[in-house]
């Protein structure tokens, strides 16, 4: 009876409980999760669209950009930014913004494609601007990256970092990282000047330059030669790592021998 | 004993009879004789210096290697349109960035090798600091070897030239920025400083000169230089003989230790391959300074994060932290006091504090003897503060120099952080002192409070006449004497302004500034407890001595507590290590 009640009382059984009750929740949060909506359907904006995406604008955003989006004390005028800042702002989630702070942060997007693309057509209406590039436009197979290596060092790397991986900017302002921007909206970015971000017209960058651009960004992030690559952030990052891995194991190791003898 | 006798095996015979031929030739055996029974004492804090001697010998092991297919040239060349890497096919580069990435891409094990090198750069700058820190503290640095620490300092500095060259070799963007602040540096020398800028750079910056130059620096002058010194500081630490620990029977006249031949030659051979091992290891798994990530080098562009390698990170720090305004013109002149002041003035004043400290200390404390006996930090409050204060502000201007990660990285505005360091850049330092030293102090007093009452047993006794008292345990020998053995310094005591009649003496004021600087040193201390405390604290408080209280209540017990304050000799410490 006492070897059984000893049996019982295994002390690994609680991190084995513990082990199993954190598999039961993740496994059912991943079912439970809604799944993101994935229908990208590509059409041209209808009458109909403009019309939703300014019932749409009118619930969600108008309260800081003004029922005409000619814009208020708070937010900016949205007339004639054109549908690609539409595409980039709320495609990001950046828009609606959550609060108000040095810069709006991308976030977990709020409005599915359709909705976004309703938006953009809404917001077209109001004035010419940019569009939305096309898929061939922003195809990095088709983009030279030694060009577009020069490009963005010369235009890009002083705030975005030497590969993409982001930088700070003034009070709390930043330069994000890229490598999970997807082609179209980092085109956008360059051809709308998002928040600090300057606007690269056409004439500044051909369209493309913008797709070389593209292309360069497409090849980091993917092979890392040197093995783990700290984040891509330069030598600071590896000081600390030095520091951290190599004196770390080195002093170890000396405390270890050390102790061994005397 | 016959039979233990038995003939030499031919590998013996061998080895003896090369050994007598080298001996006969070059009296090798007295050197051997020397090493072998050479004693050297026992702490893991030693093996740093170690830590940065394998690390340079690595350096040059994988820099040779580096050497074979680098090409220090700023000719002009191409990457081949079907070059390794995408993203430089075509690109117009230097010879020494084209060599560099062939380098890294094409021979065989060559990004492995420069990955080693430059891993081992940083870790090497990182021991010799570590090493320093450990010497520093322990007061290693007192007479003999004072001129030691000197030539370690000088290490030091050539290891801040090695890495500095080396770095800026491969000619890619973010070294060629950091040429770009050194041109800006010279160039704010007042008066000679354009002159000296053509010097450097053979002309306008950046000029065709620099890189073969730098190449001849780092790897024939400095390393050169570094060979020298290291085998001057080892020389003087063998004829110093090695520092140790405080403990029972050591002193400033015995070494207690192992002899280095097996012990120490084992160890050190041993010591070797694990900084290699995890040089490697780390070269193996983390890029470093991925050149090709930055492109060849183009005076225009200059990238967000771009910051040295770590041990000149507090230069960076300095320049970001002074406000730009401090420009000043005078007449036609400009004077650059926004670069002189954090470029110059700053590091001027760390490392000048840094090489002179033991002479400063040596001056303040008026002591002419020989110390081989190592402190122990807590018992001297002044330099133990002064260390910490020193790596503070070192500490304050590495994150400076990494603000702008820092803004990034914690969310955070890089104009705050800018100002929060500017402050703590001269608040950081006087709070860490005042702090270390305070926490130094009561360490002692603990110390004191230890060897009068021994340790706490936590046992409660109650005596017939219904008094209660704690059991304490009081200190065997050896743990007494590490807590008693330091001598107290006490501020200098000099002579009278005037004599007797009323005279005023020569040289009284330059006495008088050197009392008060050893005032600044020593007024604050705690004396260690002499054996007079021990008697008088066995004697009379009896209620703390476990002894007095039960085995003989209210019995004199001072007989024989005098030699509680003197070395054990003689006696076995507990964990059966006879000294």
């Amino acid at each position: 009876m006492k070897a059984l009640a000893a049996r019982r009382h295994d002390r690994r059984a609680p991190a084995l409980l513990l082990l199993l009750a954190l598999l039961l929740v993740g496994g059912a949060y991943a079912v439970l999760v809604p799944s993101s909506a994935d229908a990208a359907t590509t059409k041209t904006a209808t009458a109909d669209d403009v019309a939703t995406g300014e019932k749409l604008f009118q619930a969600n955003c108008a309260t800081c950009h003004g029922a005409s989006a000619s814009g208020t004390a708070s937010a900016p005028s949205l007339i004639g930014v054109g549908a690609a800042a539409v595409d980039f702002q709320v495609g990001t989630g950046r828009m609606p913004m959550q609060s108000d702070g040095p810069q709006a942060p991308s976030k977990p997007v709020v409005f599915d494609d359709e909705q976004i693309s309703q938006l953009a057509a809404y917001v077209a209406s109001l004035g010419v601007g940019p569009a939305i590039p096309t898929e061939d436009m922003v195809d990095p197979s088709k983009g030279d990256p030694a060009n577009g290596m020069a490009l963005f060092r010369t235009n890009c790397a002083m705030c975005h970092n030497a590969v993409g991986a982001g930088g700070a900017l003034s009070q709390g302002k930043f330069a994000p990282n890229l490598w999970e921007t997807t082609p179209t909206h980092i085109y956008e970015a360059m051809l709308t000047g998002p928040q600090s971000m300057p606007v690269f017209n056409d004439a500044n960058l051909t369209p493309e330059e913008k797709r070389n651009i593209i292309a360069f960004i497409d090849e980091q992030g993917e092979v890392s030669p040197g093995g783990l690559d700290l984040g891509s952030i330069g030598p600071v990052s590896e000081g600390l790592w030095a520091w951290v891995v190599g004196l770390g194991l080195l002093i170890g190791i000396s405390v270890w021998i050390g102790a061994k003898s005397s | 004993m016959s039979e233990l006798k038995t003939p030499p095996s031919g590998g013996a015979k061998a080895a003896a009879a090369t050994a007598d031929y080298l001996d006969q030739r070059t009296g090798v055996g007295n050197a051997v004789k020397f090493f072998a029974r050479k004693v050297f004492p026992d702490h893991w804090s030693f093996f740093l210096g170690e830590i940065a001697l394998y690390s340079f010998v690595t350096l040059l092991i994988s820099g040779v290697f580096l050497t074979l297919f680098f090409v220090p040239s700023m000719s002009e060349v191409t990457y081949p349109t079907e070059g390794v890497w995408a993203t430089m096919r075509g690109v117009e580069m230097s010879e020494a960035f084209s060599s560099t990435l062939r380098l890294s891409f094409e021979v065989r094990g060559g990004l492995l090798m420069r990955q080693i090198h430059h891993w081992a750069a940083l870790v090497f700058m990182a021991a010799i600091v570590v090493h320093m820190m450990r010497v520093f503290f322990t007061g290693a640095f007192r007479k003999p070897r004072e001129i030691n620490w000197v030539v370690g300092f000088v290490l030091l500095i050539l290891g801040l030239a090695a890495g500095f060259s080396g770095y800026s070799l491969p000619d890619d963007v973010l070294s060629g920025n950091g040429l770009r602040i050194t041109d800006g540096v010279i160039k704010a020398i007042p008066i000679i400083g354009s002159y000296m800028s053509y010097f450097v750079f053979g002309g306008e910056f950046p000029g065709h000169d620099l890189i073969p130059r730098l190449f001849t620096v780092h790897i024939l002058l400095v390393p050169g230089l570094i060979l020298a010194l290291i085998g001057l500081h080892l020389f003087l630490m063998v004829m110093h003989k090695h520092t140790q620990y405080p403990g029972s029977g050591r002193k400033n006249t015995n070494v207690v230790g192992y002899p280095a031949v097996p012990v120490y030659a084992g160890k050190l051979l041993f010591n070797f391959f694990v900084v290699f091992g995890v040089i490697a290891l780390m070269a193996g798994t983390m890029t470093i300074n991925p050149v090709w990530n930055y492109g060849p080098y183009d005076p225009s562009p200059v990238s967000a994060g771009a910051q040295p390698d770590w041990y000149m990170l507090f230069l960076e720090g300095a320049l970001r932290l002074m406000p730009g305004a401090t420009e000043v013109m005078i007449g036609p002149y400009t004077l650059s006091l926004n670069v002189i002041i954090p470029a110059m003035i700053v590091p001027g004043i760390l490392f000048t504090a840094l090489a002179a400290y033991p002479f400063l200390e040596a001056f303040a404390t008026g002591d002419k003897s020989e110390h081989h006996v190592l402190d122990r930090p807590r018992n001297r409050p002044f330099r133990t503060a002064f260390g910490v204060a020193l790596l503070v502000a070192f500490f304050i201007l590495v994150l400076a120099g990494s603000n702008d990660l820092i803004a990034t990285h914690f969310h955070l505005s890089i104009n705050d952080i800018t100002w929060t360091f500017r402050v703590f850049l001269f608040l950081g330092p006087w709070i860490a002192f005042v702090v270390t030293k305070r926490i130094c102090l009561g360490l002692q007093r603990k110390d004191r409070e230890l060897v009068l009452h021994g340790h706490e047993t936590g046992r409660i006794v109650r005596f017939a006449s219904g008094e209660y008292i704690e059991v304490h345990k009081p200190l065997d020998a050896h743990e007494r004497w590490l807590r008693v053995q330091h001598e107290a310094v006490r501020p200098l005591e000099i002579e009278p302004a005037e004599d007797s009649r009323g005279v005023r003496r020569k040289g009284y004021k330059a006495d008088r500034m050197r009392q008060r600087l050893s005032q600044l040193f020593y007024e604050d201390r705690v004396e260690p407890v002499t054996p007079a405390e021990v008697a008088a604290a066995h004697g009379h408080d009896e209620h703390d001595e476990q002894h007095t209280a039960i085995e003989g209540h209210g019995q004199p017990a001072g007989v024989g507590a005098s030699a509680h304050g003197a070395e054990p000799d003689g006696e076995t410490a507990p964990d059966g290590r006879n000294s």
